[in-house]
């Protein structure tokens, strides 16, 4: 009964963050959606029984991912026009193939015979066991996975910071675009 | 259905997934975009977490759900980097319309 009340409190939690993401006019009202959202989703790990999972959840999406975003909002944007930073088009056709997928999946998953076991073994903390699988099972994709975060670390340090050689090119490139704005 | 099963999580996740798909499909905010990628990684991640719970037993579907999460990192990274850089080099401008010099 528990079990029941905390899922569809999550749910209610996850699904308005979402849906505030999805419609908000505002992009920072949409940032802080997205808060909301990941702490929905934080609590549904937590009635999956994992854990571990659930802590990362809230490390990363929420300590560190979100508040990345809102620095980029806050850099980009100009506070004083905030309430158009974050224009809609033809939302009339985007939202009626939207839901017409969300019905397919809908139908898809009511009808479906998953082979879900009834009774679902115990596996208790799962923090163990995930770090025996990393060493052992999954070792290899571990280790790709961390040269892969280095290369994203270079990639973006390279990719966002200020060129003084490149300074006449992007200029340059600027020019470019007025050009075919103009055009 | 009373109680909660691997079909309720699923059916959340897929609603979540949508949520993610209109946000990807309406905005024009390069930042809006990738807010809409976030949580249709985070609907995926919550379809393994449901399947590893549901089959019982085994841990691979929790492990999958966290090396999303890693590259969901790792993308909004980058992509955060990208975005600064269209900023500084098309007039503080970040609306993917208007972005398009490369095309043909």
């Amino acid at each position: 009964m528990a079990f029941t009340v905390m899922f569809y409190c999550a749910a209610l939690f996850t699904l308005y963050g979402a849906a505030m993401v999805a419609f908000s006019k505002n992009i920072i009202y949409s940032a802080f959606s997205l808060l909301i959202s990941f702490i929905g989703v934080v609590v549904i790990y937590a009635l999956l029984d994992a854990d571990f999972l659930a802590i990362a959840q809230l490390v990363l999406y929420v300590g560190g991912i979100l508040v990345l975003i809102l620095f980029a909002i806050m850099l980009t944007n100009k506070i004083s026009n905030a309430s158009s930073s974050n224009p809609s088009r033809s939302q009339f056709l985007s939202f009626v193939t939207v839901l017409v997928i969300f019905v397919g999946l809908f139908f898809t998953i009511i009808k479906a015979p998953w082979q879900v076991s009834a009774g679902t073994q115990e596996l208790g903390p799962i923090t163990d066991s995930i770090g025996d699988a990393l060493l052992t099972k999954y070792l290899l994709p571990f280790e790709i996975v961390s040269v892969l975060l280095l290369v994203g670390l270079i990639g973006a340090v390279v990719i966002a910071r200020k060129e003084n050689i490149e300074k006449a090119g992007n200029t340059n490139l600027s020019a470019t675009s007025e050009q075919g704005r103009s055009l | 259905m009373a109680t909660i099963g691997a079909v309720h999580f699923l059916i959340l996740a897929a609603a979540m997934f949508c949520l993610g798909l209109y946000c990807l499909m309406g905005r024009r905010n390069a930042i809006g975009l990738l807010m809409g990628i976030e949580l249709i990684v985070n609907a995926a991640n919550i379809n393994f977490a449901t399947f590893a719970h549901y089959r019982g037993g085994e841990v691979d579907g929790y492990i999958f759900s966290l090396f999303g999460i890693v590259l969901a990192a790792i993308g909004v990274t980058i992509a955060l980097a990208i975005v600064f850089a269209l900023y500084r080099n098309f007039n503080k401008n970040i609306e993917v319309d208007e972005v398009s010099i490369l095309r043909g």
